[in-house]
């Protein structure tokens, strides 16, 4: 027999050792591994399906029916109702204040890093602050506040004994809806270092050399190439701070007990009590609202994304 | 020929010193100046930590009465507080318990499956990291809505009890731990060592725990700190499926006991730091220190 | 040779360019010294070439001069006045980077023309300007396109367009060519040098490149540890270098141990003038170049170890009997095989010498 018709050649080639080494799977599989290997994937395509798909499909379509099953287009035309709509422009307009403040301030750090050493250790603590902070959010945040600007907060009361201003002389607005501006910029500031500060440090210092030597000041580098280049990143991250401030729902619930002033308090009525809109399904409906919400910034927010790697060879 | 050329050269006094330049890349607006950075991150620290103090100063407040007490922090470790602070102590056990679970399922089945992506089906990576932001846009108030019937199942089957959350956080979690894991496995060269280690004679279960585990330590730490940073600070999914976890049992406590919850906060906030400080320290070491 | 007749260019074509000195320059990092008092006279027109191996200094000789390094100390004159205090943007220079210079968001077009933006020139004389510029690096038809879509070579053209619209008094060149191809450096290097003598533009070229020096330049100062170490035409530095480090750095050499005698190096029977500095009697180690070695039937004995095809000549290595090995030049014909039994001899030419202990 010529050695050109041997067998297997996974079982050592032109020797025959008695010895055979299972090969890893990538050298020449067969198909028994290639079946082996998509089995491998089941597990966790299983777990996304019955905790990501199946939720986010139930979410979705609970709002095309009623109470009993029905097919009706009924919550989602309640979308269009007048509270409904004030609750998504509440909504729309607490996440877009808190996205501007948060990305112009943001952005006002990052700029104070320019020119840090990367892994020094203001950059370390700075880098490790954001990444809590951005994380802090909810109950624990809403205490942080009520200590500071409540009632009795420690600002409150030195501000009225020392200084003689009464920031709650117009009622007290910590519990409303303007009351989760400064708690929600509080988490907004640091993701927006977080998603910036990349951008801020992928500017060339060779841009900045080349406009120097090309006779431009330092207010024409910025003018002219520093914001132009870092505008869509800039943009992007404005866009996932108010992705994130709309999708927020924990500081509110803390700050908030009764009432449903903006989108995801409406929903946690919807899904509590079932007798304040009628309709449980409501939620539903809600839900959809929130998801196309969702699905249109986070495309845009893809869009510049592109663009910015673009410039960033 | 001479060294020099004949050029004119201008006639120069002796050369002085100058008082040192100002950095070159703040003369030309690369960099802000150090008083700029100074006063920038000076002033805005210091309004970041005003919430920090506030809550500090409110845990040694002695109700209404206007004076101040240690009595909160020392009532946490009398013999009473075993009784009265029992609900939260059980919540806290909880979300500790559910962050445990969440971490496995990060590791059992999130990691095996980016290596198996990455090894096996490059062309899957694209779709795995799709699904894997997902959460992002589809957040915890939404995603809460069609859980509640999933759950209904998820009682019949295992039980009421609240270790069954972890289901949920592990999806949630999903975008910060596929972005840990997946920088790691960038970084270091799998195929490669894979088809090394396959000539030289190692099955796929030898590679997968002495090769590349190993090396992937980084990114899995990293994942599984910033997974528990997650967890204990959930309350979305908690709250409105009905369980008790940290945060659901602190904004109760709050509204009978203010001081304790807001100790709580503290120590949640100090070790989220630490974590979060870990990771960072993990990021800039060498993935490998050998000693050779 | 190339450089006689760009040297004959320059002294035809019209000197505008402006002078550029650097006198007792001193510059110091923490902890280490950058530049160790530079002298450095350039004459109107002239392209010098500052050539070293990494840390000599060259490129921060080349940033002072931009403004985009300060000095501690020392005087940098460009045209008679000293710019020291002069921001960079008021320098009027151009400066060419070795990459990644060009704005990425501006078209070419828009790039070319930033820096007569910054002069205030209107619109349309802009445009006109930028073309001209582009025209000469022969990149007109790419005037829209943007960075990311040109290779590295074309890049760089733009990057020098962009540098010479304005017409600056001197341009800086900082190692343009180290990021590109062999093909395409080779190229540029003949374009860059082309562009420089039309305009007459006085002009300082950093590289760590000797060939691309040697070159391109008319003179060239080799640079060590912040300080110039020799300043010269091409051909002073290769065929007189002034001590062994100039002699070692550019070109090859061969060392090879003989005996200084009288101020006559002594090697193999043959007495070689000595070049550079005269050094005490003694043994030394000179440093012939490959090319004054030819194979011959008389001369010393040795084996052949290796042979190189270099395309129009070949180098082989052959161990001598006193065990030295050498690497001799010579033409493509001869193919010596490892092994082979060769006598080689010295043509005669001036070697420098090296004193005979373990150095650098």
């Amino acid at each position: 027999m010529s050695l050109a018709t041997e067998p297997a050649p996974e079982q050592g080639g032109v020797e025959h050792s008695a010895r055979q080494h299972p090969r890893v799977a990538l050298v020449a599989p067969s198909n028994r591994r290639r079946r082996l290997a998509y089995a491998g994937l089941t597990p966790f395509a299983a777990y996304v399906l019955i905790f990501l798909a199946l939720p986010t499909i139930l979410a979705v379509v609970t709002g095309f029916f009623s109470d009993d099953g029905t097919l009706t287009l009924d919550n989602v035309m309640g979308l269009f109702t007048p509270t409904i709509l004030a609750t998504f422009g509440s909504s729309f307009w607490l996440s877009g204040v808190t996205a501007v403040i948060g990305a112009v301030v943001g952005a006002l750090i990052c700029y104070a890093m320019l020119g840090t050493k990367v892994g020094g250790l203001l950059r370390t603590i700075i880098e490790s602050a954001a990444s809590v902070l951005a994380q802090f959010g909810g109950v624990m945040l809403a205490f942080a506040f009520i200590a500071t600007i409540g009632v009795q907060g420690l600002v409150t009361v030195i501000l009225r004994d020392t200084v003689g201003i009464d920031i709650f002389a117009d009622g007290v607005w910590l519990y409303q809806v303007p009351g989760l501006i400064l708690p929600y910029v509080y988490f907004q500031v640091p993701l927006m270092v977080i998603t910036f500060l990349p951008a801020l440090t992928a500017l060339r210092p060779q841009w900045a050399e080349a406009s120097a030597t090309l006779g431009g000041t330092r207010f024409a580098y910025w003018r002219h190439i520093a914001t132009p280049v870092l505008a869509p990143a800039f943009l992007g991250s404005l866009l996932l701070l108010f992705a994130n401030a709309f999708s927020s729902f924990a500081t509110a619930a803390a700050l908030i007990s009764q009432g449903s002033q903006i989108v995801p308090l409406q929903i946690r009525s919807a899904l509590v009590s079932e007798t304040v809109l009628g309709r449980e399904n409501m939620a539903g409906a809600l839900a959809l609202g929130m998801i196309v919400v969702m699905v249109v910034v986070m495309w845009a927010y893809s869009v510049l994304q592109s663009r910015t790697t673009r410039w960033q060879q | 020929m001479s060294a020099n050329v004949a050029a004119p050269v201008h006639p120069v006094e002796p050369p002085r010193t100058r008082p040192k330049p100002a950095n070159h890349a703040v003369r030309i607006g690369a960099e802000p100046s150090a008083l700029a950075r100074r006063l920038i991150l000076g002033i805005i620290g210091t309004i970041f930590l005003i919430p920090v103090i506030a809550m500090i100063e409110f845990t040694f407040r002695d109700g209404l009465a206007g004076s101040y007490t240690v009595n909160h922090w020392t009532g946490l470790f009398s013999e009473d507080s075993a009784r009265t602070y029992r609900g939260l102590y059980q919540a806290m056990e909880n979300s500790l318990v559910l962050a445990a679970v969440t971490v496995a399922i990060v590791l059992v089945l999130l990691l095996p499956t980016m290596v198996l992506v990455h090894l096996q089906f490059p062309r899957l990576k694209r779709a795995l990291e799709f699904i894997c932001i997902i959460p992002i846009t589809v957040p915890a108030i939404v995603l809460v809505v069609g859980l509640a019937p999933v759950y209904s199942v998820v009682v019949q089957v295992l039980g009421g009890s609240t270790w069954t959350l972890a289901f949920a956080y592990g999806i949630t979690v999903l975008p910060y731990a596929y972005r840990a894991i997946q920088s790691n496995l960038d970084a270091i060269p799998v195929k490669t060592l894979s088809e090394a280690a396959g000539t030289l004679g190692a099955g796929w279960m030898t590679v997968l725990w002495h090769v590349l585990l190993p090396n992937l330590r980084r990114g899995v730490l990293a994942a599984s700190f910033i997974s528990i940073a997650v967890v204990l600070g959930e309350f979305t999914i908690a709250s409105l499926l009905n369980r008790r976890n940290l945060q659901t049992a602190l904004l109760q406590v709050s509204q009978s006991d203010p001081w304790v919850a807001v100790i709580f906060a503290l120590f949640a906030l100090a070790l989220a730091f630490v974590l979060l400080l870990i990771i960072g320290r993990l990021g800039s070491a060498m993935p490998s220190r050998r000693k050779s | 040779m190339t450089t006689t007749l760009t040297k004959s260019l320059t002294t035809s074509a019209p000197a505008t360019g402006a002078t550029v000195q650097l006198s007792a320059v001193v510059k110091a990092f923490a902890g280490h010294t950058a530049l160790n008092s530079i002298d450095l006279n350039v004459a109107p027109g002239e392209l010098v070439a500052l050539l070293g191996p990494s840390g000599c200094g060259k490129t921060t000789a080349l940033r002072s001069i931009s403004g985009l390094e300060g000095i501690d100390s020392g005087r940098i004159l460009i045209d008679g006045e000293d710019v020291a205090e002069t921001p960079t943007n008021k320098r009027d220079i151009g400066m060419v980077f070795q990459a990644y210079s060009l704005f990425p968001h501006m078209s070419v077009l828009e790039n070319v023309e930033f820096g007569l933006k910054m002069r205030k020139v209107a619109a349309a004389r802009r445009r006109e300007r930028a073309l001209e510029s582009l025209d000469m690096v022969g990149l007109t038809k790419h005037c829209d396109r943007f960075a990311h879509q040109l290779s590295g070579g074309q890049q760089q053209r733009v990057a020098l367009a962009r540098a010479l619209v304005t017409r600056p008094r001197v341009l800086l060149l900082d190692e343009p060519l180290s990021a590109l191809d062999a093909k395409v450096r080779v190229h540029l290097r003949e374009e860059i040098r082309r562009i420089q003598t039309e305009l007459g533009i006085t002009t300082v070229f950093v590289t760590h490149d000797q060939e691309e020096a040697l070159a391109v330049a008319d003179r060239v100062a080799v640079m060590r540890d912040g300080r110039i170490e020799q300043i010269g035409t091409p051909e002073e530095l290769y065929a007189t270098p002034a001590n062994a480090f100039v002699a070692d750095f550019v070109g090859l050499s061969n060392r090879m141990p003989a005996d200084l005698i009288d101020g006559t190096v002594t090697l193999h029977g043959c007495n070689l003038t000595l070049l550079g500095d005269p050094m005490p009697d003694g043994p030394v180690i000179a440093l012939v170049r490959p090319e004054d070695m030819v194979f011959a039937t008389d001369g010393i004995a040795g084996t052949v170890t290796a042979s190189s095809f270099l395309g129009s000549l070949r180098r082989t290595r052959v161990r001598l009997s006193d065990g030295t090995v050498v690497a001799i030049q010579h033409e493509v014909e001869r193919h010596p095989l490892p092994g082979e039994p060769v006598s080689v001899r010295l043509k005669g030419a001036p070697v420098s010498a090296l004193p005979p202990m373990p150095k650098k």
